[in-house]
């Protein structure tokens, strides 16, 4: 139960940071503007993923399936109209939905909720399995998706993509989707439908004994999870300008599973950090990718594909070493953070001490 | 010959044996008596190598074998019938009787202990080509049993055989126990059952929360007022 | 709905008359081709979830790096190439052994969702480092003209690698029985996958065990590696990644865990995607669908698979 005090400062601290985002939005240059918002938005997947897979407990493995959805959707309706036959040249767009033109925020919602919908059934059918057995069938039901977007070409413009999407890169739009987000899911966690997915998580024959209905609730984190990867999608999207099949292979889920890992399944604030070190990492690992001189000698390391092999070195290494992650199941709160700020030393110490 | 002293174990977070200390004498059934959680089963599994001790000693035959793995535990000739028979369900019985003289290379030997063995328990060899997971309870004891014995042990321990049997198995197998130790054979036996336990046993300890509280023969405890209310029983007055 | 599904109906039948024998033969071949191939991959996930109950996601890489590794030994290395084959198959197995010893075994106590993360993981650093070693260009697995020639049986035209494919498959399965059926370390693996703490008791080195279950995995997905080279010789980093999700859909289809299963889910989905697309080519797109769409199917009505037996969970 939020405190009058909490609410007050987590108010505060929002303006702060709506603050910092005006602030990036004029005074910092695009490619910095571009990568705060790719982190904003991974953010938001990742904690989408988070919340089946750190709090339910539910291995999914689904999560660049429904983010597709979601910026097929906002790519499919906010292209204008006059546009689309310069898009659709292979193929002309299904006269159903050629003449729709959505706004942003309209399209965005409507791609957060089909993907809600594509949760459901698939996850009729799919969140009786067991941990494994999930993993590949949300994995498969992710392929499914971008193999059905590959083929539909009157509906999607299959593997040409579509481009044009009209662009929305203001920081303070994708941060105030973020902020929505990160609150709605923390007061979803702190409800009893929270207790509820982590008692599924710990012992789902326990919870069920206890009365905890488990597909019922199963099924609410994973539409939940899937609305908001479908919203990061969408802003995904407008980001981009463009969207491509290619763009939503599965691989790209392991980047989320990366965020989670390294922030802490179980944790809504080591999301945010776990996307914050990613995808400046991503950024910053680019500089692996180019030949490096030293010396006047080529260094013979360093060249495409470099980037990716230490990504995936760090997920090894933070699955094998340092399962927990950075937050482990611990949040941000307040109290903390007056604690730290009081006293830092004393902070950590006492917190060797527990 | 197998000697525990002190010993201290953990399990999941909570310390099951408290320093607990007790022989077995070569040629005599010890058994170890106690409430379900007391720790019994914890003491086996030490022996045997499958749980690590926090501190404490087992020795046997005066060498240290505490923390040892189970592979090198079982070639000095200690071996276990677990709780809860635990035959290999997908194995045929005449598999499951193989595999517990894995570490034996003697083919002819083999041969002849399958031969005990199925004498000591013809309804085995009744049922040597079935799945061991399609046998009875009465029956997967006895398999488990007799897997035992393939490895040629010196010390058998057994972790509540009696559980889930009829009184009439139960009392079969309590007579193969006595009758392996008549054929020399040293016998660790941890019983609910403490009446039967009891009634058999040369040594016994009591087990409660991780101590030992009291031991003597199996007939002075049978007799002693104490286990007798808490174990055995108390008539009414 | 007769009358909304007729045109279809129509196509279909259709289709099956207007197909000749042969065209069919030809299918048929594809199919069973295929299917063996699939068999032979699927058996290394089905025996792996048998002894860890987890999916080594890693398997499918492997596939593609003993396609790396053949191209090498045969095109730049020039060695003959049923030399290479041998040296595939070793390196294979010891790559495979080694994923089992860093990424899987230091987690074998811990919870199963870490597992189940570093196998995605060592997946996943596999890719990358084929990526990065061999660049993500195609490259062309070498032609043995033995094996991919043509060869005339009435009016069907069989790649000769067709008629080698089933021969093997059968042959490794066979040899694989009886290793896991009549052989002691077959039996310490059949008693490992039910009770590995048991089987401790017995003195068998659970270890050594594990090893040997993913050496012959290994092996065995190096066989179909060299086979599947020669049959489509696009080779690139992600080669395995859909036929991994396939043969591991194949395995559960038959019943996880049992050797004889994967084989069937292989043949099944092999064959079933085959015909699917000859009969309806308009659908041609979606024929990674239809292993899903089985999985779906099985876990519905058969969740154990086809030749899987049910297990009771003990609360």
């Amino acid at each position: 139960m939020k405190n009058k005090r909490d609410i007050l400062l987590t108010v505060a601290g929002l303006v702060v940071l709506f603050g910092a985002a005006c602030y990036a939005q004029f005074e910092m240059g695009s490619y910095v503007r571009r990568i705060i918002n790719l982190c904003l938005i991974y953010a938001i997947i990742g904690l989408s993923m988070n919340l089946t897979n750190g709090f339910a407990g539910q291995f999914s493995l689904g999560q660049a399936g429904f983010m597709a959805v979601g910026a097929y959707v906002v790519g499919i309706f906010t292209v204008p109209v006059e546009l689309r036959p310069n898009v659709f040249y292979a193929e002309p767009m299904n006269p159903l939905i050629a003449d729709i033109q959505m706004p942003l925020w309209l399209a965005q919602l409507v791609g957060g909720l089909l993907s809600a919908l594509i949760a459901f059934l698939i996850g009729w059918p799919v969140l009786r399995l067991r941990g494994d057995y999930l993993a590949i069938a949300t994995l498969g039901f992710s392929e499914i998706i971008r193999i059905v977007i590959t083929n539909a070409q009157s509906w999607t413009n299959g593997a040409l993509g579509i481009k044009d999407i009209p662009a929305l890169n203001d920081v303070r739009y994708i941060f105030i989707a973020t902020a929505i987000t990160f609150l709605f899911v923390t007061c979803l966690i702190n409800s009893s439908y929270g207790r509820a997915f982590k008692a599924i998580r710990e012992d789902e024959i326990a919870a069920e004994a206890m009365g905890v209905g488990l597909f019922k609730h199963k099924c609410m984190a994973f539409m939940i999870s899937a609305f908001f990867a479908g919203i990061g999608g969408g802003l995904y999207a407008t980001l981009l300008g463009t969207v491509d099949p290619k763009n939503f292979l599965f691989t790209l889920t392991y980047n989320f599973l990366l965020i989670i890992v390294l922030g802490g399944m179980g944790s809504i604030t080591g999301s945010m950090l776990g996307s914050i070190i990613v995808t400046a990492g991503l950024e910053y690992l680019r500089v692996f990718d180019e030949p490096l001189e030293l010396f006047g000698m080529a260094i013979p390391l360093f060249r495409p594909g470099f980037r990716m092999v230490i990504f995936s070195v760090l997920l090894m290494a933070c699955v094998l070493f340092w399962r927990k992650g950075i937050m482990g199941t611990n949040e941000f709160t307040w109290e903390k953070f007056m604690a730290f700020c009081k006293n830092p030393v004393k902070y950590f110490t006492q917190k060797g001490a527990n | 010959m197998l000697k525990v002293e002190n010993l201290v174990v953990s399990y999941g977070g909570i310390e099951a044996l408290k320093g607990i200390s007790l022989e077995v004498p070569e040629g005599k059934i010890v058994t170890l008596i106690g409430a379900n959680g007391a720790g019994k089963s914890t003491l086996l599994r030490s022996i045997i190598g499958l749980v690590k001790p926090g501190s404490g000693k087992i020795s046997y035959e005066e060498k240290d074998i505490t923390g040892l793995n189970s592979q090198k535990i079982v070639e000095t000739g200690i071996t276990l019938v677990p709780e809860g028979r635990r035959v290999f369900p997908n194995l045929t019985v005449l598999e499951n009787l193989k595999i517990g003289a894995y570490l034996r290379n003697d083919k002819d030997g083999i041969e002849k202990d399958i031969r005990w063995i199925y004498d000591l328990f013809p309804r085995l060899e009744e049922r040597s080509w079935q799945m061991a997971g399609t046998l009875s309870g009465g029956e997967q004891q006895m398999l488990a049993v007799g897997r035992a014995l393939m490895s040629r042990p010196k010390v058998l321990m057994m972790d509540e055989p009696s559980l889930g049997l009829a009184p009439l198995v139960i009392k079969d197998i309590f007579k193969i126990i006595q009758e392996i130790n008549n054929q020399g054979m040293t016998v660790l036996l941890i019983e609910q059952n403490a009446n039967m336990a009891l009634k058999i046993a040369d040594i016994a300890y009591v087990l409660e929360t991780g101590r030992i509280t009291m031991t003597g023969t199996g007939k002075e405890l049978l007799e002693n007022p104490e286990i007798k209310a808490a174990y055995l029983g108390k008539k009414k007055d | 709905m007769l009358i909304v599904y007729g045109g279809e109906e129509m196509e279909f039948f259709q289709a099956i008359l207007n197909m000749s024998a042969s065209s069919l033969a030809q299918h048929f071949v594809n199919g069973f081709s295929l299917g063996s191939l699939y068999a032979l991959i699927a058996i290394g996930y089905t025996m792996v979830y048998g002894i860890l109950l987890m999916i080594n996601f890693a398997h499918a890489d492997i596939v593609m790096m003993a396609c790396y590794f053949a191209f090498f030994g045969i095109t730049v290395f020039h060695i003959p190439w049923y030399l290479t084959f041998v040296g595939v198959i070793i390196a294979t197995a010891i790559l495979g052994v080694v994923i089992e010893r860093t990424a899987y075994r230091p987690l074998r106590e811990a919870p199963k969702n870490s597992v189940l993360i570093s196998a995605i993981g060592a997946s996943f650093l596999l890719e990358n480092l084929a990526n990065y070693l061999f660049s993500g260009r195609p490259l062309s697995f070498p032609d043995i003209p033995l094996l991919s020639q043509n060869i005339a049986i009435g009016e069907v035209q069989i790649q000769a690698i067709c008629l080698v494919i089933p021969v093997m498959t059968f042959l490794s399965l066979a040899v694989l029985l009886h290793i896991v059926n009549h052989t002691k370390t077959g039996m310490a693996m059949r008693a490992v996958s039910k009770d590995y703490e048991i089987a401790r008791v017995m003195g068998v080195n659970i270890d050594r065990v594990i090893s040997t279950t993913f050496i012959i995995g290994s092996a065995l997905a190096a066989i179909g590696a060299f086979m599947w080279g020669v049959r489509y010789p696009g080779i690139t980093p992600y080669l395995g990644v859909m036929p991994g999700l396939k043969c591991f859909i194949a395995a559960v289809i038959g019943g996880i865990g049992n050797i004889k299963g994967a084989v069937l889910g292989g043949f099944i989905l092999g064959l079933g995607e085959i015909f699917i697309v000859a009969f309806f080519p308009q659908l041609s797109g979606y024929r990674d669908a239809f292993a899903f769409i089985v999985l779906i199917i099985i876990l519905f009505y058969k969740p154990t698979g086809l030749l899987g037996v049910k297990t009771t969970e003990k609360v």
